[in-house]
């Protein structure tokens, strides 16, 4: 993207969030509604329900090169379709240990319960995980030479 | 190929002031695939979806893109400008430049680079998108209410008044709710079962209203316009039928030691009773645990003295099924347990007594008919002080965050009717603040204050306990500075009220959200109060958040307009983004199935064609739309790949990511 990004300046990691339609998205239209701000470099992707996510896309975002992904989801026993966030918790645990046998740091990857109500806490745990990623520094791990070859 | 268009919206200055629009425009137009791209003002205007509609048309576009708020705000907006142009409308992606954009940044450089992002990754899925027909289902005719307070008999009568049939379930023997309970009422201070009792016999002799008393949801299935729900009508051991409220019975039940719930427990009440005078349906329930002859064998006097013989020992719990096309849920609140609050002394004595407590205490049905006496020993109180926010805004952990927001103006009514028929009687309120907003609230409480010389006491009560038989209300007043101590002959505690706790299962069952408090939550905040986010299913009174009387019953009206607004139409649209398995895939494992909380998938035998002119039967999955709520719990679970949402296919939300992470 030449044409608006400046030459890399300090280490700003990429981050993908998957934050469900019901809470966490609306949460993060709270957080804009209430002009609460988070670093840019988070970029959502909304989702019916957090167990929509398969951790086939988290891999998929660090191949790709993001250097975070974060899950956002209801509050355990708040979920819009009964229990879609019991099974992303489940799933999510069995790919931090995946994640770790490959080696990357379990620090890069997060589920987050956050509802529709809370803007605020959206915004700071955006600020959080941003913050975690970049002392983590740049995911070299997974990310697939063909992808960053432009740079 | 595809063709897509994009238009990007300024939204006034909301996006325009931090977002570069016209350079998002332009460096967007050289995506590949993008054959249109342009801004505007306001996309979501009149003028703005002209704009639209006339590009989709003269570009012959077959996706696009709008960069501008919330999809949850205007998604559906352009699907329609989309559909009217006649474009397929799940040929719409929105990306979301304001919420997640421009209102968070303050760089515009950033923001810009952001906003970029943001569409290319929109552009990205609507490639994938593919043309979605929305289903249709009908609409059964009918709506359930659950709870039969004053929320639900408002909401019923409303709807029954629009020509539809409607079911009260009521878990207790009568409906009424709290507001049987209350004697006067604020800011008018007329009699509750006055305004109430016409409304409850107005339902039970509405021909389209039927109440079923003593009863609960045991079981919900369906969706909006077609729910299928199971009811459970208690065992009264009273034939409905045959009761004609003649309350013989009660007179000659032996059995008198029951506590009597409808007077808070502060007398007791027969095994077989009606719960009070006007009770709708005027029938008698026998609490089995404390009747005799279904605990000893030996009694059954109620049976030999009611002439139209109802009592009936062995009746078991019978459940029915019935079916609906909208609920309301309107089950209410309780005021809290004060086990947190021993500082206060209620347990330990019989002269610290709760709001509603006092409401029995001064109604003329009530234990004392009326005359205000306090419980210990049945004299006249000279002394009572209230207590404000007992386990109200409480960030301690121990009571409510939040405010209970009826309790200022009750104990100012409660203050004014004792000083009115008490003269004599010196009376004290401590409060935090006194929160009385409201047509004619405000001047309801001056006149407490002003009118009536009731003491209001700015301050905390650090503790209440007994002094030679007088209750010491130990507290600061902040105003003069100092600590104070009251000797009292009774303590009133406004305790915080909270959803009646089985609105928990009531959530669970209806696939409906609850907070932190167990308040439902509504779908939207400000704009859609009474809908829950689970359609088909509307909230109305307390179980929603604290309310007096006047927001219950707007609330209950509003809810009414929204299920007639339903219930009017004959087949309504089903949301077309459900799973669907791809069946040369799918190996019939099973796993999906045991998912999905809505029971949407089967399993089917097909026969598939091998070649060669050989056939093979094999099982796989298959999803009933009408059902499937579009989770895609299955989806992930799948271990063969087969089942997909559409509209957020695994290949969609894969080019989004990718979109997201390529720089
Ligand atoms: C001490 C006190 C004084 C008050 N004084 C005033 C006043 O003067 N003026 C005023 O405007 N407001 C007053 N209020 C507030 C008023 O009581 C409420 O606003 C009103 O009762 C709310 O009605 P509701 O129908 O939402 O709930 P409720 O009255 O609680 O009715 C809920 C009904 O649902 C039933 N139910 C619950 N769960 C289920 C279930 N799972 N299945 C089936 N049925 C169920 C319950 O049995 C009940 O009948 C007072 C409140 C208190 C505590
Ligand atoms: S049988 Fe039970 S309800 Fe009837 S009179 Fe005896 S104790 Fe009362
Ligand atoms: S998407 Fe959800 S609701 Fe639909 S079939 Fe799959 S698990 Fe069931």
């Amino acid at each position: 993207m030449q044409d608006v990004t400046t030459e890399k300046k300090e280490f700003t990691p990429t981050i993908v969030a998957f934050c469900c339609n019901w809470c966490s998205y609306a949460g993060a239209d709270l957080a804009g509604s209430s002009r609460l701000t988070y670093p840019a470099n988070v970029k959502i992707i909304r989702v019916p329900c957090s167990c929509r996510v398969n951790p086939m896309f988290v891999l998929k975002a660090f191949q790709q090169g993001a250097d975070g992904v974060i899950l956002c989801g209801c509050h355990p026993g708040d979920c819009h379709y009964v229990t879609g966030n019991y099974y992303t918790r489940r799933r999510m645990a069995l790919l931090y240990s995946f994640l770790n046998y490959m080696g990357i740091e379990k620090e890069r990857t997060r589920v987050e319960w956050v509802s529709a109500a809370e803007g605020a806490r959206f915004a700071a745990v955006m600020n959080d995980f941003v913050k975690q990623v970049t002392d983590l520094g740049e995911n070299k791990r997974l990310t697939d030479l063909r992808v960053k070859e432009g740079e | 190929m595809q063709r897509i268009g994009v238009f990007i919206c300024w939204c006034g200055s909301n996006i325009a002031a931090t977002v570069d629009v016209e350079k998002v425009a332009e460096v967007i137009k050289n995506e590949p695939g993008v054959v249109f791209s342009t801004n505007y003002q306001y996309m979501c205007s009149e003028n703005g979806q002209q704009l639209i509609k006339q590009a989709i048309k003269e570009h012959n576009l077959t996706g696009i893109v709008i960069g501008a708020c919330s999809p949850r705000m205007h998604e559906a907006t352009f699907r329609k400008a989309a559909e009217a142009a006649g474009l397929n409308p799940y040929m719409v992606e929105v990306a979301n430049i304001r919420e997640h954009c421009s209102w968070i940044h303050k760089d515009m450089e950033e923001a810009t680079e952001k906003a970029v992002i943001l569409v290319r990754t929109a552009i990205a899925k609507v490639k994938l998108n593919a043309p979605l027909t929305a289903g249709e289902s009908p609409v059964i005719k009918r709506a359930l209410v659950i709870g039969g307070g004053i929320a639900g008999i408002q909401a019923a009568l409303d709807i029954a008044d629009a020509g539809f049939e409607v079911d009260i379930v009521e878990k207790n023997s009568t409906i009424g709710g709290r507001m049987a309970q209350i004697d006067k009422t604020f800011p008018t201070l007329d009699c509750s079962a006055c305004i109430l009792t016409p409304k409850m016999v107005d339902c039970a002799q509405h021909e389209k209203i039927d109440i079923l008393s003593y009863s609960e949801i045991e079981e919900v299935k369906g969706f909006v316009g077609n729910f299928s729900v199971k009811i459970r009508r208690k065992a009264r051991y009273v034939d409905e039928t045959k009761c004609t409220g003649c309350k013989l019975c009660m007179e000659k039940c032996p059995s008198k030691k029951g506590l009597n719930e409808f007077n808070m427990n502060l007398n007791t009440r027969t095994a077989i009773h009606i719960p009070f005078a006007q009770a709708i349906p005027n029938v008698a329930v026998i609490d089995a645990s404390q009747c005799l002859k279904m605990k000893t064998g030996k009694c059954g006097i109620c049976q030999k003295f009611c002439d139209v013989g109802a009592i009936d020992f062995e009746q078991k719990d019978t459940f029915i099924d019935r079916q609906y096309g909208a609920i309301v849920v309107a089950t209410g609140f309780k005021p809290i347990d004060l086990d947190n609050f021993n500082e206060y002394g209620y347990h330990d004595n019989k002269d610290v007594v709760t709001s509603l407590e006092l409401e029995r205490l001064m109604n003329a049905a009530g234990p004392t008919n009326g005359v205000l006496l306090r419980p210990s020993d049945g004299k006249h109180p000279k002394v009572i002080t209230f207590i404000q926010c007992v386990g109200s805004r409480d960030t301690s952990g121990c009571g409510k965050p939040y405010c209970s927001k009826i309790c200022c103006m009750y104990t100012a009514k409660h203050a004014m009717l004792i000083r009115e028929k008490y003269p004599d009687t010196e009376v004290h309120v401590f409060y935090i603040d006194v929160r009385t907003p409201g047509k004619n609230y405000d001047e309801f409480f001056r006149r407490a204050v002003e009118q009536y010389g009731v003491d209001y006491i700015k301050g905390m009560v650090g503790k209440v306990y007994n002094e030679n038989g007088k209750l010491m209300v130990q507290g600061s007043n902040l105003i003069d500075n100092e600590q104070i101590t009251i000797e009292s002959d009774l303590v009133v505690l406004a305790a915080a009220i909270e959803p009646e706790p089985s609105v928990r299962k009531i959530a669970t069952l209806l696939t409906t959200s609850i907070d932190t408090n167990n308040f439902l939550t509504e779908s939207h905040a400000k704009l859609c109060p009474v809908e829950s986010p689970t359609a088909g299913v509307f909230l109305a009174g307390v179980c929603q958040g604290p309310k007096d009387i006047l927001e219950t019953v707007s609330q209950a009206s509003a809810c009414a307009a929204k299920v007639i607004g339903l219930l009017v139409k004959d087949k309504l649209k089903s949301n077309p983004c459900v799973a669907m398995p791809d069946e040369m895939m799918c190996n019939g494992c099973s796993q999906c199935a045991n998912v999905c909380a809505y029971g949407a998938i089967s399993y089917v035998d097909k026969e598939f064609r091998l070649g060669g002119g050989k056939t093979e039967v094999r099982r796989v999955a298959s999803v009933n739309p009408a059902v499937c709520q579009g989770c895609g719990a299955c989806t992930v679970t799948c271990p063969s790949g087969a089942m997909d949402l559409k509209g957020f296919s695994s290949k969609q939300i894969m080019s989004e990511v990718e979109a997201i992470c390529k720089m």
